[in-house]
């Protein structure tokens, strides 16, 4: 477990320039994870106005830290495009995540096959597409949150490329060309005053009788249970995966990535681990139920 | 010109024979496993009926499409592939497929089997269409329900294989092929079980004088007396956020495109898929009936605008994503 890898996810709200700075500034002078990925995944219209990234990424380097750039999930018009080929033409100087196969195609190709990473947007959930990906150059992979251990088991076996497994935060559950987030106000995508701004974490969505449901990011659904595999990363890493995602939220990241690593170095326990992110989490839901082949919001021995 | 395809659901062998007596160009539908998204209990074809089918619809001179659009599952991709081989030994008119593995797969299996991409693959744009015809030699695409009108023709501009479009029916607001909101809260995904909202999770709770209809005890939809209650599709119900309850993701309302039939022939659509392999023969030959009529006034230059609202979910219809609005 000690080898084992940790990287933090793409943000995948719309926070302001000086949060984003502010906060990568201290994970690459605070945190102990080993790769930090930057990028807007959800909604291109969110990229206007956003100057973070230079200086992010000098800090993030400087500090040790591997910087990945990831791609949009859902590329549909002109303006998603040319994110994507602004993102491709960085590939000779950064290692570029895929998350949409129009990204894949630019990566991958005759005579090219840049190394490249595929993000959890992409349909990989047998060894034949497994083996696809890794043909065109994919060297880590980011599995669907869906996948269950024995599909995990039987991906690691056959997989050459590093696997990698989400272990904190929501899981990202639905793309949509909708902005729920603007029509939850009223609004509409194209006139949506950008008021996915206001949910820094995403917008919680109950059902009629108060129950905990689901999240509102944009044109993303969450889950409303943040995933924890905290207490199945011996069995992960048995398996062969060693590298585990943390997807960024409005807590102290820093502190929640030292519990990862404190518990992958083997200084604490299990038990002591999620003690304590329950406490740094406070009224935070916790789930793992995909992993044991169970709902997703199941917590199973949590 | 010619004209538009009329793609209809097979959900059975009888509704096979429906469709196709009501005018259908093509149908489809899949066998009666995980291996397609409409994997419920009732529905879908054995080898045998596969077989039966096809010359029902070949000597009425209709096609026949088999969906394999689900995710084969790793450890275990013996089922999808046993239904491509068989779809293949059948010779159906072309096979449906999402999942990379299995197109690569039908391509070096079956070189003469006519592959088209399913709406699960979520190919939304003009590069990622491309990607799959170079490494596939995919002959159409049914389009992810995410785009306009003006963007689908920009697609065709774009592409030189077929484009297909769902036209009526039951909607998914999110993208197809990436959703796991069923799954989070069932375990059963469309991706990997070819379900979506399963009826074995589903329970109606009577409450005073409220029907409350339930998806594994999250409370989806509540119905005073005199609304007609649905069925609990996970993002069909009501809920709420920021203190407001509503219908936050879509309300009940079906797909509805002869509206604006003229514009997705103008914009190079070459068929239109109806929803519905889970509806009754009642439904496919009143919904392909008025298809028929409204394909065929297109191709002599008419508008010809069906409401169907006794067949729409609500009552009600939507061009959704066809129309910026909706977004």
């Amino acid at each position: 477990m000690k080898q084992s890898k940790l990287a933090l996810g793409p943000l995948l709200f719309n926070w302001d320039n000086d949060k984003i700075r502010d906060f990568y500034y201290r994970i690459a002078d605070e945190a102990p994870v080993d790769q930090v990925h930057l990028g807007e995944v959800v909604c291109s219209k969110r990229l206007a106005g956003k100057n973070y990234l230079p200086e992010v990424i000098e800090r993030l380097e400087q500090a040790g830290k591997q910087v990945i750039l990831s791609g949009l999930m859902l590329i549909m018009d002109d303006r998603d495009m040319k994110a994507v080929d602004d993102l491709a033409s960085m590939a000779d100087d950064y290692l570029i995540e895929a998350n949409d196969l129009s990204t894949v195609s630019l990566l991958r190709g005759q005579n090219q096959n840049k190394p490249h990473a595929i993000g959890p947007f992409i349909n990989i959930y047998n060894e034949a597409t497994l083996k696809y990906y890794e043909d065109g150059g994919a060297r880590r992979i980011s599995l669907p949150a869906e996948l269950s251990k024995d599909s995990l088991q039987a991906l690691a076996k056959a997989a050459t490329a590093a696997l990698e497994v989400q272990i904190f935060g929501r899981l990202p559950l639905a793309i949509s060309a909708r902005c729920y987030h603007a029509r939850a106000h009223k609004l509409s995508k194209d006139g949506c005053q950008y008021v996915c701004d206001r949910d820094p974490d995403g917008l919680t969505v109950e059902t009629l009788d108060g129950q905990d449901f689901l999240a509102i990011n944009g044109l993303q659904t969450l889950s409303h249970s943040y995933c924890n595999l905290m207490s199945e990363l011996p069995e992960l890493v048995e398996m062969g995966i060693d590298h585990f995602r943390l997807s960024p939220h409005d807590v102290d990241m820093v502190t929640v990535a030292r519990l990862y690593r404190d518990r992958l170095d083997g200084e604490i326990s299990a038990e002591e681990a999620n003690h304590r992110l329950a406490e740094e989490m406070f009224a935070i839901e916790f789930s793992n139920g995909y992993y044991h082949g169970a709902a997703g919001r199941e917590q199973i021995g949590l | 010109m010619t004209k538009m395809e009329l793609v209809c659901p097979a959900g059975t062998p009888a509704a096979l024979r429906v469709a196709v007596d009501a005018g259908a160009d093509a149908v489809y539908m899949g066998f009666r496993d995980e291996t397609n998204a409409r994997n419920f209990p009732g529905l879908n074809f054995s080898v045998e009926e596969l077989a039966e089918g096809l010359d029902y619809a070949h000597a009425r001179g209709a096609k026949v499409l088999l969906a394999v659009n689900t995710y084969a599952a790793a450890g275990n991709n013996g089922p999808w592939i046993t239904a491509v081989d068989n779809a293949a030994r059948l010779k159906v008119d072309a096979i449906i497929l999402a999942d990379i593995g299995l197109l690569d797969y039908a391509r070096r299996a079956h070189p003469d089997l006519r592959l088209h991409l399913s709406v699960q693959a979520s190919a939304s744009n003009a590069a990622a269409i491309n990607h799959y015809v170079r490494e596939f030699g995919v002959r159409r695409v049914v389009l992810p329900r995410v785009l306009t009108v003006p963007e689908i023709r920009e697609i065709n501009q774009k592409i030189d294989i077929e484009t297909e479009v769902f036209a009526f029916g039951g909607m998914c607001p999110m993208a197809e092929g990436r959703c796991s909101l069923s799954s989070y809260i069932t375990g059963k995904s469309p991706n990997m079980n070819g379900v979506c909202s399963p009826a074995s999770h589903v329970s109606y709770v009577r409450e005073g004088r409220d029907l409350k209809t339930n998806l594994a005890d999250f409370t989806i939809n509540k119905f005073s007396p005199h609304e007609q209650a649905g069925y609990p599709t996970l993002c069909k119900g009501r809920f709420s956020a920021g203190g407001e309850a509503g219908y936050l993701f879509e309300e009940p309302t079906s797909l509805n495109v002869t509206r604006i039939l003229p514009e997705l022939i103008e914009a190079g659509v070459s068929a239109l898929k109806i929803e519905g392999r889970q509806r009754s023969k009642a439904y496919v030959r009143e919904v392909v009936r008025n298809f028929r009529q409204a394909i065929d006034a297109a191709g002599r230059g008419e508008r010809l605008v069906m409401e169907m609202d006794n067949l729409s979910e609500g009552g009600q219809n939507t061009t959704g994503a066809y129309n910026k609005k909706w977004m």
